[in-house]
C-alpha cells in the first residue's frame, strides 16, 4: 500500500474503463448530494394534468419536463436525480455493515480458528445456499419496509464474502515469524489484529467491498422494483421502474431511464473495482 | 474417493440441518410471525387466540422441534390462501420454474461458451472487445429492467413475441428464458475467456503448434477441454442462481412458476408457502452443489487420486 496519491492517480489516469467508472460514480454522488439544487421540480409534487407525458424530444411531450412525467404528474428528471439518494445510502452504508460484520467474523474464525472457526464458516455455507434475492426478500417481508431494514438487508446479504477472504488471509498471516515475535514481547490479540493483521489485508477487503457494493446497488433496486424496498414515499429507481411497468404500452419512454441509471452506476461502480483489483492485488481471485 | 463423496454427503445434511435453522429464525425476527399474517388492524385478542391455535405461543425450541418435525415429513403447513398443503401448491408450479431454469441455461451455454471461446482466440482484436464490452453490460443490467426493454422491443414494438404468459408454448418462454440466461451467459464467458487465454499460454499448446496441428483442433481437442473443467462446476453454480433468479424474472414476465408465486405469497401473507419456498430453493442449491461436485470427481481423475 506504500504508492502515494500521485501513483494511483497516474494508474487511475492511465486505465481508460477505470477513468470511465470513476467518472459515472461521481457523477451519481454529485447527482445524490446536489439533488435539490439540480432538480427542476419537487419529486413528490403531482400535476395531474400533466401526467404520463414523454420527454422533450418525443411527441407527447411537455414543456418544462425534460424526461416526462409519470402517471401522477411527477416530474421524471426530479425523481431519478432523488432516486440517485437512497441508491448511494443503501450502497454506502449497507457495504460497511456487510464490511465491518464480515471482517469481524472473518478475524474471530481466522485468528481463534477451532470451533470458533467451525462454527463461523458453516454459517458462511449455509447462508451461500440460499439465492441472493430470495434470502433479501424474505428479510424484507418478515421486517418491513424501511431505509435502515434495507440497510440492514444489505449487510446480512453481502458479509460473507468478506468473511471467507479475511479468514484465509488471517490464517496465512498468523503463522509468519512477525506475528510471533509480538505475541513473544506480550502484544495482545486485540493488538495483533488490529495494528498488525489487519493493515495487511486491508487491499483485498477494498476490493471486495467495490464489488459487492455493485451487488448491493442491484439488491436495493430489485427489492423496491418488487415493492419491498423503502418507504413508498421516498422516490427510487426501481420502484420507479415497477410503476412505470404498468404503462408499459403506452409510455415505454418512463421504463428506460430508471434501468438506465441502475445500469450505468452498477457499471461505474464495476469498473472501477476492476481497476482497484488491478492496482492494488492483480493476484486477487475474486 | 468414497470418503470424500461421503464427507460431501455429510456436509449437505448439515447445511440443510442450517437451511431450517434460518428459515425458523427469520420467520421469528419479529417475535409473533401471527403479525406478518393478519392485518394491523386486528383486535389483540383475536391476534392472541390465533397465536394459541397456530402454536406460536410455545416455547421457541418445541416450535423449532414441531417446525423440523414438518419439514421432514414435507408438511410446511395449510396456505390459507390457497387452502391446500403449502407443500402441493408449491410443487405445482415446479415444473414450470424449471422448465424456465433449464431454457435459460441453455441460453446460457449457448451463449457464453462460443463469446468466451471467441474472445480468448481473437484476444485484444474488435471481436474481443465487442464481446467483453457486452459481457460488462450483461452482468450490470438488472434482470427486470432488461426484461422489460426485451417485452417493448419483441413484444410491444415488434409483435413477434408474447408479452408475458406462459400460454403459447416455446415462443412465450423466449423472453423469459433470455433475460434470466444473460447474467449467468455473461459470467460464464467472462470465466471462460480467462481461463482460454491462461490455457493457450501453456507449453503443450506451443508443441501442439510446433507439430503442425490446425489451430481449429488446437482450440477444441487441447484447450477447450482443460479450459473447460471449471466451467462445469460454474455451470451447477450458475443453475441454482437461476432457480433463485426466477423470483424477478418470473414477476416480469408473469411467468407461473415458483418465483412469482413467492412474491404473491409475500403479498399476501401466506408465510406457510413463503417458508417452503425459501426452504426448497435453498436445498435444491445443496442438492446441485453436491451433484456437481461427485460430476467433477468422476470428470477429473486428479481430484479422484487427492
Amino acid at each position: 500500500m506504500k504508492k502515494g496519491f500521485l501513483n494511483t492517480w497516474d494508474s487511475l489516469r492511465r486505465s481508460k474503463t477505470g477513468m470511465i467508472g470513476l467518472i459515472l460514480v461521481l457523477v451519481v454522488i454529485l447527482c445524490a448530494l446536489f439533488a435539490p439544487v439540480l432538480a427542476p421540480y419537487d419529486p413528490l409534487a403531482q400535476d395531474l394534468m400533466n401526467k404520463l407525458k414523454d420527454p422533450i424530444w418525443a411527441a407527447r411531450s411537455s414543456a418544462g419536463h425534460i424526461l416526462g412525467t409519470d402517471q401522477l404528474g411527477r416530474d421524471i428528471l426530479s425523481r431519478l436525480l432523488y432516486g440517485s439518494r437512497v441508491t448511494l445510502i443503501v450502497a454506502l452504508a449497507g457495504t460497511i455493515v456487510g464490511g465491518i460484520v464480515g471482517v469481524v467474523m472473518g478475524c474471530l474464525a481466522g485468528y481463534y480458528g477451532k470451533w470458533v472457526d467451525a462454527i463461523i464458516m458453516r454459517l458462511v455455507d449455509i447462508q451461500l445456499c440460499f439465492p441472493f434475492t430470495l434470502l433479501a426478500l424474505f428479510i424484507a417481508a418478515v421486517l418491513g419496509s424501511s431505509l435502515g431494514n434495507v440497510i440492514l438487508i444489505a449487510g446480512i446479504t453481502s458479509w460473507v464474502r468478506y468473511a471467507r477472504l479475511v479468514r484465509g488471509e488471517i490464517l496465512s498471516i498468523k503463522e509468519m515469524e512477525y506475528v510471533e515475535a509480538i505475541r513473544a514481547t506480550g502484544g495482545s490479540d486485540a493488538r495483533i489484529i488490529f495494528y498488525h493483521i489487519l493493515p495487511n489485508i486491508i487491499s483485498p477487503v477494498i476490493v471486495i467491498a467495490t464489488l459487492e457494493m455493485a451487488k448491493i446497488v442491484l439488491m436495493e433496486a430489485s427489492l423496491s422494483f418488487l415493492g419491498y424496498g423503502v418507504p413508498i414515499n421516498i422516490p427510487t429507481w426501481g420502484r420507479m421502474l415497477s410503476e412505470a411497468r404498468d404503462n408499459i404500452l403506452t409510455n415505454p419512454w418512463q421504463c428506460i431511464f430508471p434501468g438506465l441509471c441502475i445500469t450505468l452506476t452498477v457499471l461505474g461502480v464495476n469498473l472501477l473495482g476492476d481497476w482497484l483489483r488491478d492496482y492494488l492485488d492483480p493476484k486477487l481471485d475474486v | 474417493m468414497g470418503k470424500y463423496l461421503l464427507k460431501r454427503l455429510g456436509q449437505s445434511v448439515i447445511a440443510i440441518f442450517g437451511i431450517t435453522v434460518v428459515v425458523f429464525v427469520i420467520l421469528h425476527l419479529t417475535g409473533n410471525p401471527v403479525e406478518l399474517m393478519v392485518s394491523p388492524t386486528t383486535p389483540k385478542e383475536q391476534m392472541e387466540i390465533l397465536s394459541e391455535q397456530m402454536g406460536f405461543n410455545d416455547p421457541l425450541p418445541e416450535q423449532y422441534i414441531r417446525f423440523l418435525k414438518g419439514v421432514l415429513t414435507g408438511d410446511f403447513g395449510t396456505s390459507y390462501y390457497y387452502n391446500e398443503p403449502a407443500l402441493s401448491v408449491v410443487l405445482e408450479r415446479a415444473p414450470a420454474t424449471l422448465s424456465l431454469a433449464c431454457a435459460a441455461l441453455l441460453i446460457c451455454v449457448l451463449l457464453g461458451v462460443p463469446a468466451g471461446i471467441l474472445s480468448a482466440v481473437k484476444r485484444n482484436k474488435l471481436s474481443d472487445a465487442i464481446i467483453r464490452v457486452l459481457a460488462l453490460l450483461g452482468q450490470c443490467m438488472p434482470a427486470f429492467w432488461l426484461g422489460i426493454m426485451l417485452i417493448i422491443l419483441f413484444a410491444v414494438k415488434l409483435h413477434w413475441l408474447p408479452t408475458g404468459g406462459a400460454d403459447e408454448g416455446l415462443r412465450s418462454i423466449i423472453l423469459p428464458a433470455f433475460t434470466l440466461g444473460l447474467f449467468s451467459a455473461a459470467t460464464i464467458c467472462r470465466l471462460l475467456r480467462s481461463n482460454m487465454i491462461e490455457v493457450l499460454g501453456k507449453e503443450y499448446i506451443d508443441v501442439c503448434r510446433a507439430k503442425g496441428l490446425p489451430a481449429r483442433k488446437i482450440i477444441t481437442k487441447h484447450a477447450l477441454k482443460n479450459a473447460m473443467s471449471s466451467i462445469i462446476t460454474m455451470l451447477g453454480m450458475q443453475f441454482a442462481s437461476l432457480i433463485g433468479g426466477s423470483v424477478i424474472t418470473e414477476t416480469v414476465f408473469g411467468w407461473p412458476g415458483v418465483g412469482r408465486l413467492v412474491v404473491q405469497s409475500i403479498t399476501s401473507s401466506d408465510f406457510a408457502v413463503v417458508e417452503c419456498i425459501v426452504f426448497l430453493m435453498a436445498v435444491v442449491f445443496v442438492v446441485i452443489n453436491f451433484v456437481v461436485d461427485v460430476l467433477y470427481c468422476v470428470i477429473n481423475p486428479r481430484v479422484r487420486l487427492q
